[in-house]
């Protein structure tokens, strides 16, 4: 049955035991994103030292999959660096336009983890933008909160 | 809401129109979704579904008549005149108006702009006549705190581009407009006061009157927006004794791009215009241009007519099933589905619980759903609802709720329709474990 494909239980346990939740200081970007249809909302914190994310902390309204999604992202990214992080949601960005691929999931079981089972979201395109919002808010705060520096593993355009 | 409270007992009154017969004009309502599921559509509230008699209208003008009206003097472009203009007395008729004081727009929000746009070009017209409802500072536009945002965001936008103060009516904790303070908000200062006839979201029918007789005797003008109302109750402006009427032929069972601006003659006359261009005009010279006389002032360019055409189709339609009984058919359906929703443990209905002055948009949250939550799994069984702010953001937060999930009727809405709804939503709670009243 298709709804089972987009609720997966992973899916149902971080929207009801959400990792992670809750504001916290200290913080160096603080992020507010809503989704204009639907009126889902994050706030979103990000602490850098360095190029490492060392928290990730939100408070958010919203339905399931956008809450289930902040939450399998806070284990995903808190610890990895912040251009690790940004390629991992690059990564999810690219669950999202699979249309349930299983390929594409297949392949990107390792670097997405649990979050790898949003991809029976893929199916759903009015569903897509609340898996991301929380993404974007992160890829938002990274931005004022980070400046890639000459040591960085980023590639400078040539 | 409690178990206890309300016992399905509400039994169901016959239904004034023959839904199966209604059902067999609408092609639509034939295809399946979701894996051969039934199309339940309860979603008219954002856009109707069209009887086979529009999608002729349409195709009868394109395969015929095509041309630009009121341009040319072949045949073609004066049979098309000729079924514009006639749509124009058909349309103005099923509101009980002159065929000149209807506007054809793209739809209601265009409609609202315009009068919105006129009414700050009313500062600036080189013209004195047009300058008689010019606002500017000092002057206060009123709206409500039920508002779909097209009729809010225009007001906002005239009021940051002239200087003029929006103020406005609030709603009370049981879904209904609070006019104790009408007297107050609707003064000397205000220019326009702008309300619903029918709440998109909360389903309440406001107490137009004595608004419509408090903003005449300050000398304000009245706008009702009647995109919700219009395709679901008898509508005569005449008796309704406001200035400007605004409608939608998309939710009326009418095609997209084509809606309607009523405005009282002498009102319109006094109007600059919004958008110019062709067929707008008297006289054009270079250094400066005149204005033809209303409607044909504010239809600037070549019109949607095959729209305009299929509209009248759509009145049509709905004055052979007679307003009346859309009304009264979808009040059954309402007290029915009032009834049916209250009872189940969990469900809160935001807006008014009973059909007293209330039209069939039915607004409810589910405890421990999210109404996306709730929308998928309806749709999952082919149950088509609106969930979200409903572009009445300010209405979603007054009542404390993120979003709700929205069922609206219309004249193919059977009570199997209302059955559908109710058992998807206990399949809801079923399914994420919210079920027997243990909120999660």
């Amino acid at each position: 049955m298709k709804l089972q494909d987009m609720y997966q239980e992973i899916i149902l346990d971080h929207y009801r035991n959400p990792h992670g939740r809750g504001l916290r200081d200290p913080f160096d970007a603080e992020v507010h994103h809503v989704n204009p249809t639907c009126g889902d909302e994050v706030t979103l914190r990000v602490k850098v030292d360095g190029d490492t994310l060392t928290d990730v902390s939100y408070e958010g309204m919203g339905c399931s999959i956008s809450q289930a999604s902040v939450s399998a992202m806070y284990d995903l990214v808190v610890g990895k660096s912040v251009p690790d992080a940004l390629a991992t949601g690059e990564d999810f960005m690219r669950l999202m336009q699979a249309k349930g691929d299983t390929a594409v999931a297949d392949e990107l079981e390792d670097s997405l983890e649990d979050a790898v089972a949003f991809a029976g979201v893929s199916k759903y395109p009015a569903r897509i933008k609340c898996a991301l919002m929380s993404w974007m808010a992160l890829k938002d705060a990274s931005a004022r909160a980070w400046t890639p520096t000459e040591t960085a593993p980023t590639e400078e355009p040539a | 809401m409690t178990a206890t409270a309300t016992a399905p007992a509400t039994g169901r009154t016959p239904l004034p129109l023959d839904v199966e017969a209604v059902r067999a004009d609408f092609p639509i309502l034939g295809r399946t979704v979701r894996d051969g599921k039934r199309l339940v559509y309860l979603d008219s509230g954002a856009t109707s579904q069209k009887p086979r008699q529009v999608l002729d209208a349409e195709r009868w003008f394109y395969e015929n008549v095509n041309a630009a009206p009121h341009r040319g003097a072949h045949a073609l472009a004066e049979e098309a005149t000729e079924a514009y203009e006639q749509a124009r007395v058909t349309i103005a008729s099923f509101i009980g108006a002159q065929p000149d004081e209807v506007v054809f727009t793209r739809n209601s929000t265009e409609a609202i702009n315009l009068v919105a746009y006129a009414m700050s070009n009313a500062v600036t017209a080189k013209e004195p006549e047009f300058h008689r409802y010019a606002v500017g500072e000092g002057d206060e536009v009123v709206v409500t705190e039920m508002e779909h945002h097209a009729n809010l965001i225009p007001w906002q936008q005239l009021c940051e581009r002239t200087g003029a103060t929006l103020r406005w009516l609030g709603l009370t904790d049981d879904g209904r407009l609070d006019l104790s303070d009408l007297d107050t908000v609707v003064n000397e200062r205000t220019k326009l006061v702008t309300v619903t006839q029918q709440s998109n979201i909360l389903g309440t029918m406001p107490p137009l009157a004595p608004i419509i007789e408090r903003a005449h005797a300050v000398g304000a003008l009245v706008m009702v927006d009647g995109a919700q109302s219009v395709p679901h109750q008898p509508v005569d402006v005449a008796a309704l004794g406001a200035d400007f009427l605004v409608f939608s032929g998309h939710k009326m069972l009418g095609p997209t791009g084509v809606g309607v601006l009523w405005g009282r003659a002498e009102v319109l006359a006094a109007l600059p215009p919004f958008l110019t261009g062709g067929s707008m005009i008297e006289v054009v010279r270079m250094e400066g241009s005149t204005f033809a006389p209303p409607p044909q002032r504010f239809e600037a360019g070549v019109p949607m007519t095959a729209q305009v055409i299929g509209l009248a189709a759509a009145a049509d339609y709905l004055t052979a099933l007679g307003m009346d009984k859309v009304q009264a058919h979808e009040e059954a359906l309402t007290e029915y589905a009032l009834a049916q929703l209250q009872a189940i443990p969990g469900v809160r209905v935001i807006g008014p619980v009973d059909t007293v002055a209330r039209g069939g948009a039915i607004s409810f949250t589910v405890e421990g759903i999210h109404p996306h939550d709730v929308g998928q799994v309806l749709d999952d069984q082919g149950i088509a609802v609106r969930v979200g702010h409903h572009c009445a953001w300010p209405v979603v937060r007054r009542y404390g709720v993120p979003a709700t999930t929205r069922a609206t009727f219309y004249v193919h809405t059977g009570y199997d329709d209302v059955d559908a709804l109710v058992e998807g939503v206990r399949h809801a709670q079923r399914f994420f474990g919210v079920d027997g009243g243990e909120e999660a």
